[in-house]
């Protein structure tokens, strides 16, 4: 009950993270089962059709519904703290932005068990997502579970931004914060400026399926590659949404353990708003060849091109900071370390599709395939392992075991290389991604053999994980503030787990890496910006929970509102519109009560806060 | 955390209530960024409506459907009543919540008379020229980007009344104030999305 009602940024943080965790797992399962299809040539483990869903929905569910929230998991935990925060600006949204999340992912997942998965791929491409392809109900489970999970996303970075803005400590200008702050704060209003797009993108295809409308529709009059446009200019910017906050991760752990500034704070700031305008400008390198035209793929290719010139600057900053440190490879900064030559690889692959003509060589293989996972995976996962190892302490105030960490470390990332480095040259071989089998002896047998082998090692080291989070919860609580010793933030200057007032007394800053510089002058706690005060906390609420329930019932109704039933009283509830019309009722009805009763919330009293 | 209720009356609300507390500076602030994105939303349902806007598939084609004399009717309701919550926002500073709740309920009003046009215009559409959500990538378009709009209308037609309401038993509290505030941005917006609709949709339909 407790966390159904909860609105404490760390809670929340925490729900995402088993949330997402969830999911991740449900995807990772997806990937294994891919991987045993093509483990291979003519493997007849799965059909066609339960091939085309299993990859659907393992990159739908990877995206938006795995690491998207293990992403929002860390910045609810650390970017109050980071910016001394006593909350984030709005936390009945930020409950509310969860909770949405969740059933939208809880709806895309009921596909499985109520007549099919989507099957159309993670991009939806029309006319294959039509209802003339698509006949069953999967693409619309897509279509509704996204947009519910989206509106989760959107509440979210809308929260972030106000919360950076207006809720910095005392002296912490824009340039004295912290990088994950700052990337949390581009990557929030990316969402903010790229979400709204594929809502409307899903709307339409809601309709075209739904409603018989023509968006998509040759034969109407509509356009499959507006859908194409539609979604990328949205999709680019997600992979920038997804990779910016694992740069702000690296850039935290690399100078803990180096025991030495960021180098080159001011460009990293720079180069992550650059990288974030330049994300909006070339979704067209996506559409190479379809037909486009050479002037528009030649400014999209040099367009796309500029945008390894910001993450070549940060690369070299993360190596310069390493250059002469006291490097400690503990297991953050073994995942940190890692990270970097593997998303570079990454970046490297990405210049070479980013070439039109190459592109046109290369799309729709295993080269394709290979870049975004050197990226997503490569990048962004142990980007969040890294961010996971580092925060766990504050977060559970349990440190995670170093040795199962390293050994995390070493079979994931093996694994991870063996998985995806083969699909470099499977892709130049001319071996096709979405097709459910190959022929044999065309050199495809050996590399696809690896590469599941590379899967499962993968599998592995997420199982240690796992292991390593069960027993460290078994352990006492004991983690000190600042357990790595060598914190530079604010947030290592509480206790660990915080209290869920997060900071008796806002403190003042001086400096960037404000703990840091604290220390450095002798000093072991931060100066206080106000006297020990009355603090005013915010209530717990089931509304955005009953919200949330209410949007996932009207969307169940919409989405089998054209169906027929063998009951006469389904029939009526779901062709009337009925269904969707009560989960709006729902839904309106807790905003209404929300707004008629003012929440004036409570507060912690200084004799409480001195009394621990 | 305030709970005064007659604040306005005893004279101690500020000029600006919408900005005398921390979480109204908040709202405020959000509510200028959650308008960035539904400037992203209406901008994708434009493109999406200029990529098809010719797409008729046989059926009526812009300039044989549109009647403009309604909708100028229509665009000039709506434009007055971005002015009546200019002056219920102008009463709300001078603490007048008499002359508040009236500026609001004419706005509602005029919404209505909006709405109201717009609903009789799709019926005509539909029932005389069989202009329908599914007969050409055309249509489906305008019913998406001008329905949008609509109901963006109908929704502020209901949290305008409901803050109407909030008025007469919860007094202007620096926590109404801030609703109140937000709810005539969001108005505002929506008048001028219906700008930018009335030229492309309607003129540009009329003409090119
Ligand atoms: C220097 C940076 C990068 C460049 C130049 C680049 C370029 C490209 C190009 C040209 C494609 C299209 C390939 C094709 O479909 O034929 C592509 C695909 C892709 N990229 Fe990147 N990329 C870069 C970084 C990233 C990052 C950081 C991510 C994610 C975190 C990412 C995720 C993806 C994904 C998911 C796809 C495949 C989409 C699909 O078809 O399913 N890329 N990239
Ligand atoms: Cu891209």
């Amino acid at each position: 009950m407790d966390w159904i009602t909860t609105v404490d940024h760390k809670k929340i943080a925490i729900l995402y993270l088993w949330a997402g965790g969830l999911f991740f797992g449900i995807g990772g399962l997806e990937a294994i089962l891919i991987r045993i299809q093509l483990i291979k040539p003519m493997n007849d483990f799965l059909d066609a059709q339960t091939f085309n869903e299993l990859i659907t929905m393992h990159g739908t569910t990877m995206i938006f519904l795995g690491v998207m929230p293990v992403i929002f998991a860390l910045m609810n935990a650390v970017i109050p703290l980071q910016i001394g925060a006593r909350d984030v600006a709005f936390p009945f949204l930020n409950a509310l932005g969860f909770w949405t999340f969740l059933f939208g992912g809880i709806l895309l997942n009921l596909s499985w068990i109520m007549g099919g998965a989507p099957d159309a791929g993670w991009t939806s491409y029309a006319p294959l997502s039509s209802s003339t392809y698509s006949t069953t109900h999967g693409v619309d489970f897509y279509t509704i579970g996204l947009q519910i999970a989206g509106l989760g996303t959107l509440i979210g970075g809308i929260n972030f931004l106000a919360t950076i803005i207006t809720m910095r400590a005392p002296g912490m200008s824009y340039m004295r914060m912290p990088m994950f702050a700052w990337t949390t704060f581009i990557t929030s209003a990316i969402i903010l400026f790229a979400f709204p797009a594929i809502t409307v993108g899903l709307v339409l295809l809601t309709f075209d399926r739904i409603l018989g409308a023509n968006f998509f529709e040759v034969g109407g009059g509509g356009s499959p590659v507006l859908w194409q446009h539609i979604f990328w200019i949205f999709g680019h910017p997600e992979v920038y949404i997804l990779i910016l906050p694992a740069f702000g991760i690296i850039s935290e752990v690399i100078p803990t353990f180096s025991r030495k500034r960021l180098f080159g704070y001011s460009s990293m700031v720079f180069a992550t708003i650059l990288i974030a305008f330049l994300g909006f400008m070339v979704w067209a390198h996506h559409m190479f060849t379809t037909g486009l035209g050479p002037v528009a793929n030649a400014l999209f290719s040099v367009s796309t091109m500029l945008i390894a010139v910001p993450t070549g600057i940060k690369i070299f900053n993360w190596l310069f900071t390493m250059w002469g440190g006291q490097v400690r490879f503990t297991t953050p900064n073994l995942f940190a370390a890692g990270f970097i030559p593997t998303f570079t690889m990454g970046g490297v692959t990405g210049v070479m599709l980013a070439s039109a003509p190459a592109d046109f060589q290369f799309h729709d293989t295993y080269f394709v395939v290979a870049h975004f996972h050197y990226v997503i995976v490569g990048g962004l996962v142990l980007g969040l392992f890294a961010g996971l190892h580092y925060w766990w302490p504050k977060m559970f105030g349990r440190m995670l075991s170093e040795s199962l960490g390293k050994w995390t470390f070493w079979t994931f990332i093996i694994g991870f290389h063996m998985t995806f480095f083969v699909q470099h040259f499977l892709g130049l071989m001319g071996m096709q991604r979405r097709v459910f089998t190959y022929l044999p002896n065309q050199q495809f047998d050996l590399l696809n053999l690896v590469s599941t082998i590379g899967a499962f090692l993968m599998g592995v080291g997420m199982i240690i994980f796992l292991i390593n989070i069960y027993l460290t919860s078994r352990k006492p609580a004991d983690a000190s503030n600042d357990p790595w010793e060598d914190g530079r933030t604010l947030e290592w200057t509480i206790p660990s787990p915080p209290p869920e007032y997060n900071f008796k007394q806002t403190p003042l800053v001086r400096g960037i890496d404000a703990f840091w510089k604290e220390k450095t002058a002798g000093h072991t706690a931060m100066t206080p910006a106000e006297p020990v005060g009355s603090i005013h906390m915010p209530s717990a609420t089931a509304i955005p929970f009953v919200m949330s329930v209410g949007i996932f019932i009207a969307g169940l109704g919409f989405m089998f509102s054209r169906d027929e039933f063998g009951n006469a009283l389904m029939s009526f509830l779901f062709n009337n519109y009925i269904v969707t019309a009560i989960g709006l009722l729902i839904t309106f009805g807790a905003m209404l009560i929300r707004s008629l009763y003012d929440d004036h919330g409570w507060h912690i009293e200084p004799e409480e806060l001195e009394g621990r | 955390m305030t709970t005064a209720h007659a604040e306005a009356a005893n004279g101690t609300l500020p000029h600006e209530p919408e900005r005398a507390t921390a979480e109204g500076r908040n709202k405020v602030l959000a509510f200028w960024l959650f308008l960035g994105g539904e400037a992203v939303l209406f901008g994708t349902l434009f493109a999406t409506f200029l990529a098809l806007r010719n797409q008729t598939n046989g059926g009526p084609s812009a300039n044989e459907l549109f009647h403009l004399p309604l909708v100028a009717a229509a665009t000039f309701i709506l434009l007055v009543s971005s002015l009546t919550s200019v002056f219920a926002i102008q009463a709300m500073h001078r603490n007048n919540i008499a002359q508040l709740r009236n500026w609001l309920i004419l706005t509602v009003l005029l919404g209505l008379g909006f709405l109201g046009l717009e609903i009789y215009e799709f019926s005509v559409y539909v029932r005389h020229e069989e202009f329908g959500m599914t007969t050409s990538a055309f249509s489906s378009a305008f019913y998406t980007l001008v329905g949008f709009h609509g109901a963006h209308v109908a929704f502020g037609i209901a949290w305008i009344s409901l803050l109407i309401g909030q008025l007469s038993y919860k007094g202007l509290t620096v926590v109404t104030a801030p609703k109140i505030y937000v709810s005539a941005m969001y108005w505002h917006f929506i008048d001028v999305v219906w700008v930018f609709i009335f030229t492309v949709v309607y003129l540009l339909g009329k003409v090119g």
